[in-house]
């Protein structure tokens, strides 16, 4: 890459370890009418908070992410799922920056979700677990950001789902929020994501050990979700990357097998993506965060799109960030966005990255991101006069 | 029998075709302090604090004098993906996108200022998006090469060559202008939009020219505004 992009990633020094923290909350209204009472919320925090308490960014995961951000757990080989872009010297830079990333409601990370006991009965929940929706979780953070003492984030970034959060809080609570960085995002599911979305939940729904979500004592509905996670992979990656990972190499083999068992390396790779996915997520969380995204409209309640960003303050600031080889959350979802938010003579920044990773690539692309999101941060600190 | 790709790389490898170095602008005089004849005026013109948005900003130089010495509340649209990192590292905000998408997003008077520096002989729909600039902004200023300019008249009738010269400087077949206009061909142009020119202002191989501006002049700078239509 070019020499003016900023330095990012690899070469900065790691968070280091970090653990998950709780916080628990009597009751959550939800946009069903019905409440969640109690409520935890697992949340980690990196940096630190300042004395005027105005460098907090709130990071929001997606799908399948959780509170873990950064850094490493105790004994974890792996580090959390964005830390190529938080850290000392990172994007998110946490020699500046207060970070907080909490897992979302109707989750399966620590967080109160389907998995979770009910104590009105001392059993899971299951599917008396209610629907939740985007602006519920949002509710939640908004819960937990309060409870830490924060009054205004400068702030709030995500991919994916994140990315829906990062506008739901934006335009729910315009008073709180500077900043928002939305990357490989939409303000609405189309049909095709929709589609995706239910073919995955169906597998989950017609897998014979599902039980009408009352698996948590006995077998669970493994082959349903590891189905699910194959197709939401493949919508991850790109034609592209998968020429480029895969090819139409052979597993084992020198020759086709003339039989059903594994001939192909995607096959293999598909199949090890759905069983490892099955080790540490809850396939009625899976359920219930994909209705989730498919509800999300962010026109809800305020007519159209572009009135949604009608009562932000002059000052707030947008960074839009799309891939090009992102056909699960293309382009022009986001030029959508980008254009509500401009109509509304509010400051935005987009960007279409050339990639080939898909979707992926808000996972991956550090040197790009991390020069958008450092500059973009460093002039919404410098308004806000957030000592360095 | 010649082969049409050998004839190509030979026209390419001889140097008096005058073919530029790779990627190299139009060549626009500088001032003193070393900021662009053109870029002087246009900070010189734009009052203080307004709202400007900057079609095809390029890597936000411009804009940026803008921000510093008139603190206007700028914007740009840049299409070049590597040119919008740079205007971000400067500090802008900027949309990576094509100026032929059109500002139909935009509601009317959003801004003071549209600005089209060295742009609009690279958009397909030209009238188009001169009309909406004034339609989303008060005042549009246009800065483009001047075809008519004697050095490129002379290559055209004394060598019979399309011109190649330093505001001009690429070959017919690598040129992003895919308009060829003279000041002469743009004053008509806004007339028949019903645009008037404010101000207008010529820039000449050493810098600004006073006389004879379609003969004399590489570049010119109008500041229009569409009063007359509206």
């Amino acid at each position: 890459m070019s020499d003016y992009l900023t330095e990012g990633g690899s070469a900065a020094s790691p968070v280091g370890l970090v653990e998950t923290q709780y916080a628990e909350f009597e009751v959550l209204p939800l946009d069903s009418g019905l409440q969640l009472a109690p409520l935890e919320i697992a949340y980690e925090t990196y940096g630190s908070l300042n004395a005027d308490r105005s460098n907090a960014i709130l990071l929001l995961h997606a799908l399948s992410g959780d509170a873990h951000a950064a850094g490493y757990h105790e004994g974890d080989d792996r580090p959390g799922w964005w830390d190529i872009m938080v850290g000392p010297g990172k994007a998110f830079d946490t020699d500046r920056y207060f970070l907080i990333c909490s897992n979302v409601i109707g989750g399966c990370r620590g967080t109160t979700g389907p998995a979770s006991l009910d104590p009105k009965t001392g059993q899971h929940y299951g599917m008396r677990f209610p629907v939740v929706t985007v602006p519920d979780m949002v509710r939640a953070q908004k819960m937990l950001v309060d409870r830490l003492g924060i009054p205004r984030l400068l702030a709030v970034a995500g991919g994916s789902m994140g990315g829906m959060q990062a506008l739901e809080w934006v335009t729910a609570y315009p008073e709180m929020v500077d900043s928002c960085i939305s990357i490989a995002t939409t303000h609405r599911h189309s049909p095709q994501q929709i589609a995706f979305n239910e073919v995955g939940r169906q597998a989950i729904l017609r897998d014979p050990n599902w039980c009408g979500g009352d698996y948590y004592d006995r077998t669970a509905p493994d082959a349903g979700l590891a189905i699910a996670r194959m197709i939401g992979h493949i919508t991850y990656l790109s034609d592209g990357s998968m020429h480029e990972k895969f090819g139409r190499r052979l597993r084992d083999k020198e020759v086709y097998g003339f039989d059903f068992t594994m001939d192909f390396e995607v096959e293999s790779y598909l199949k090890h993506q759905g069983e490892v996915f099955t080790q540490r997520f809850d396939a009625n969380t899976y359920l219930y965060i994909t209705k989730a995204l498919d509800y999300f409209d962010l026109a809800n309640g305020h007519g159209t799109l572009v009135e949604a960003f009608r009562e932000l303050p002059a000052e707030t600031r947008f960074l839009v960030i799309a891939f090009s080889s992102d056909w699960l959350y293309p382009p022009y979802q986001s030029k959508e966005i980008v254009r509500a938010i401009k109509g509304n003579g509010l400051d935005c920044t987009y960007l279409e990255i050339r990639s080939d990773f898909g979707h992926d690539a808000f996972l991956l692309e550090a040197q790009q991101q991390t020069h958008l999101i450092t500059h973009f941060l460093e002039v919404t600190a410098h308004r806000r006069g957030v000592g360095g | 029998m010649r082969r049409p790709g050998r004839e190509l790389r030979e026209l390419l490898a001889n140097p008096e075709q005058g073919r530029p170095a790779e990627g190299l602008p139009s060549r626009i005089a500088r001032d003193p302090a070393g900021v662009r004849y053109d870029h002087h005026f246009i900070v010189d013109t734009i009052e203080e604090g307004s709202r400007v948005l900057d079609l095809g900003c390029g890597r936000g130089v411009l804009l940026k004098l803008l921000v510093d010495r008139k603190n206007v509340r700028g914007t740009g649209v840049e299409i070049a993906e590597e040119k919008v990192y740079e205007a971000v590292g400067k500090g802008l905000s900027v949309y990576h996108g094509d100026i032929d998408e059109g500002l139909s997003y935009y509601p009317d008077g959003m801004f003071d200022y549209v600005i089209l520096s060295q742009t609009l002989q690279e958009a397909r729909a030209t009238a188009l998006v001169m009309c909406e600039a004034l339609r989303v902004a008060k005042h549009l200023v246009v800065s483009f090469p001047n075809f008519g300019h004697w050095r490129a008249r002379s290559q055209l009738l004394l060598r019979g060559r399309a011109p190649v010269t330093p505001a001009l400087p690429y070959q017919w077949y690598e040129t992003p202008n895919i308009h060829s206009l003279t000041i002469a061909d743009f004053r008509l142009f806004i007339a028949g939009l019903g645009m008037k020119a404010e101000r207008s202002f010529y820039i000449g191989r050493r810098g600004p020219v006073g006389f004879w501006p379609n003969l004399m002049a590489e570049h010119g700078v109008y500041v229009l505004t569409g009063d007359s239509v509206k």
